[in-house]
Parts: structure tokens; C-alpha cells; sequence
């Protein structure tokens, strides 16, 4: 799913916009697998996928694989259809400097969501 | 043509808060019965703008949002930029009899979401036999915390974004973009700390854990409808809440999040006009 953010958010030439003052690296766990994510001024400039030695980043999500498959439905069900959802209920772990996610949260909340537009369904 | 005017009116009360003078913004239309609307923490009026233009609704009732005091068109209190906003229990509960005793209300019906549900739990707890019916939306006698407020209200993050961003995930996914962003918009129109210091009540000063019990639904008819998709206060923080009332009732409704009456307003009729109607037929 994440592997396809550069194409989904890069084309999506508002979402850019609205993210046009971000540049940063996070990574988002999916399990036991990691995965860094850049981005440049809004676009998603590459997604790599771990396993990792020493990676740097300003802020992580981490959530089980069921969690995150539940986000990215192209409905997800109540109390999977936001990060802070999944959090409150446990399901996901925020770490880091929060600065760069709340300073942009309409923009990355909207970059995490993207993969719904995929179609997966429940 | 003829101009495409929404039958709305709005008008500005002089009312005294705590001893202070405040001009309190409000819109009304319709006839009938009054049903009083309150809004979301960081927000206004404008969220209840499509009950206002719906005849199923005005035919039968007289429907006013105000704004609350920093809130919308409602200005702040003279030299609110010498203190710290907060809205309580004691200043809100005097706001919403106040507004009502100022426009002889008489028995008003009350409708309220998030902090307005919360506040209506209130006024049945204490001012029960001053009201028709009491309806909350999105309302519990408490809310597990999920997220820090100091978020909301700092130099460096842009307090309309992260507002509206925080609140972006309790609409449901089906709700519009149109009504979602609108629904949003409002948020990011509040005032500098405004929101955080709602939260205070809702957080901190309007726990009403151990008082619901004490609600009387014979005095005054209790309705409590939450949106699935609510994660702030979930349909099981409702049920909670309400098994421990004799007589409320509860409705979760499907496809519906925080804010049901902006986000989704067709999808809202489906829940809120039969309770309207029940209300009615009661007399």
C-alpha cells in the first residue's frame, strides 16, 4: 500500500498544495515491517521499505498490519477511519517530534488515507 | 427572479454573563414549539443552518442557535484580550437559561451536540422541569481524552488547521466533501484558544460520572443519538450513559460521525425528525 504514495499524493496536484510547506521524513510501522517516508514540499519524494540500520526520522506511526489494512479500506469500518481513532483505542502508537504532524495534520492525514483510493475492500 | 433568500434570521440579544455585558448572536426560523441548538466546542450557530431551512422542521418549531460567548458572530466579553478563556459548567448552564428567559422561551426543547450533549445531560440533571425535551447529540457523562489540547492554541501551529485537522476524523467517511468541508471550515473560523478552552469543559469541569442517575426522564424527556463513526464520544460512552438513566433513549446512528447535523444534514433527518415528531405528538 505504501509503496504506492508517491504516485498517489504526486498526482494529486491540491494535496501537494496543501502540503507545500512540509519537508520532512517519518516512518510508519505496518507490523514488523518499517517504512520511511520523505517528502519534499508537499510531494512524496521516495518510500523505502525496511529493514532498517540506524534510520532517522521526526515522527512514527506504528500499528499492527490488521489495523492499518482496516485505515485502508475504501470504507473503513467505525474506529478504523482515523489515526487518532487508532490510537484512542490502543491500535496505534504515535512517537517523535509531533511538530511536523500537527503543524500539517489535514495534509499528512490525507497522505496516510491515500491508499484507500485503491479500492481494498472489507 | 426572485433572490434565493434562506428564511433565516439573525439578530443580535443584549444579555448580562457573570455580571458582564455581552451581545449574543443568534438565528431563528420557523413557527412553533422552541427548539434551542446547541454548538460543537469551537464552533457556531451556522452548524444547525440546514434544520433551519427544513419545513418538516420549521412548521412545527421555532428554531435558534446562538452563539456562544468568543464563538462566532458573539463577540468576547470588554478586555477578553487580558484573560484566559474557559467555558464551565456554571457559565455555560447561565448562557443557555439566560438566552432562553431574555426571549421568553417558554418551555423550550434543548438540542445539543458534543459539549452541547454534554450540556444537556446537565440541565436534566438540574434544570430538568424547565424544559419539553432534552435532546443530545454525540453526548456521554464522559469522554476518554485523545489528544493533547496544548496542540490547540500555540505560535507555532496555525490554530484554525489543526483544529479543523483534529476534528477531521470524527466525520464519518460517507458525509460529503461539501458538508465535510463546510463542517470543517467552521473550525478553522474559531478564535485563538477558543476551542481549548471549551475543552475545559468537557474535560475537566463537566465530568458527570456518578450524576446522571439523578436524571428524571418524567420531568423531562431524555434523547441521546450518536453517530457510528464518533470516536470522541462513541455509541458505547452513550450507552453507557444512558443505561444508567430510567427512560432515556438512545439511537446510534449509522453513517453519521461528531457532527450530524452539518456533515451529513439528509442522512440526519432519518434520526432527528422522529424524535421531533415524538416530541410534538406529546404535547
Amino acid at each position: 500500500m505504501l509503496e504506492k504514495l508517491p504516485e498517489l499524493v504526486n498526482g494529486d496536484p491540491v494535496l501537494v498544495r496543501r502540503g507545500r510547506f512540509l519537508s520532512t521524513r517519518f516512518l510508519v510501522g505496518v507490523g514488523a515491517t518499517e517504512y520511511l517516508v520523505d517528502i519534499r514540499e508537499g510531494r512524496i519524494e521516495r518510500v523505502d521499505r525496511g529493514p532498517f540500520v540506524m534510520p532517522s526520522w521526526r515522527f512514527a506511526l506504528r500499528g499492527s498490519a490488521e489495523a492499518w489494512g482496516k485505515f485502508w479500506q475504501s470504507v473503513p469500518p467505525p474506529g478504523y477511519h482515523d489515526v487518532f481513532a487508532l490510537s484512542k483505542r490502543g491500535l496505534l502508537a504515535i512517537e517523535g517530534d509531533l511538530h511536523p504532524l500537527m503543524a500539517n495534520i489535514l495534509y499528512l492525514k490525507a497522505v496516510l488515507a491515500a491508499p484507500r483510493r485503491l479500492g481494498a475492500k472489507g | 427572479m426572485a433572490a434565493a433568500i434562506d428564511p433565516i434570521i439573525g439578530r443580535y440579544v443584549h444579555i448580562a454573563l457573570g455580571g458582564r455585558a455581552h451581545r449574543i448572536y443568534f438565528e431563528e426560523a420557523g413557527k412553533g414549539i422552541p427548539l434551542v441548538c446547541l454548538h460543537t466546542a469551537g464552533a457556531d450557530g451556522r452548524q444547525f443552518r440546514h434544520l433551519m431551512v427544513d419545513r418538516a422542521v420549521t412548521d412545527h418549531y421555532r428554531v435558534l442557535a446562538f452563539d456562544l460567548p468568543w464563538h462566532g458572530k458573539s463577540t468576547p466579553p470588554d478586555g477578553w484580550e487580558r484573560e484566559k478563556y474557559r467555558l464551565t459548567t456554571e457559565t455555560y448552564t447561565e448562557a443557555i437559561r439566560a438566552f432562553s428567559a431574555t426571549l421568553d422561551l417558554e418551555k423550550p426543547v434543548v438540542l445539543g451536540c458534543s459539549i452541547g450533549g454534554r450540556m444537556v445531560l446537565n440541565l436534566a440533571i438540574a434544570h430538568a422541569a424547565e424544559f419539553r425535551a432534552l435532546i443530545g447529540l454525540e453526548a456521554a457523562d464522559f469522554q476518554t481524552p485523545w489528544y493533547d489540547l496544548a496542540w490547540l492554541h500555540r505560535p507555532d501551529v496555525h490554530g484554525g488547521e489543526v483544529c479543523a485537522g483534529l476534528v477531521s476524523g470524527l466525520l464519518a467517511p460517507q458525509s460529503p466533501d461539501v458538508a465535510r468541508w463546510e463542517t470543517l471550515w467552521m473550525y478553522m473560523q474559531g478564535g485563538p484558544g477558543v476551542f481549548k478552552g471549551d475543552l475545559h469543559f468537557y474535560r475537566v469541569d463537566g465530568d458527570l460520572r456518578g450524576k446522571v442517575a439523578a436524571i428524571d426522564t418524567k420531568t423531562c424527556p431524555l434523547y441521546l443519538l450518536t453517530g457510528e463513526y464518533d470516536y470522541s464520544c462513541s455509541p458505547e460512552d452513550t450507552e453507557r450513559t444512558a443505561a444508567q438513566i430510567p427512560g432515556a433513549e438512545v439511537v446510534v446512528m449509522k453513517e453519521l460521525g461528531h457532527f450530524p447535523m452539518s456533515e451529513n444534514p439528509e442522512q440526519f433527518r432519518h434520526y432527528i425528525l422522529p424524535v421531533l415528531e415524538r416530541i410534538r405528538a406529546r404535547g
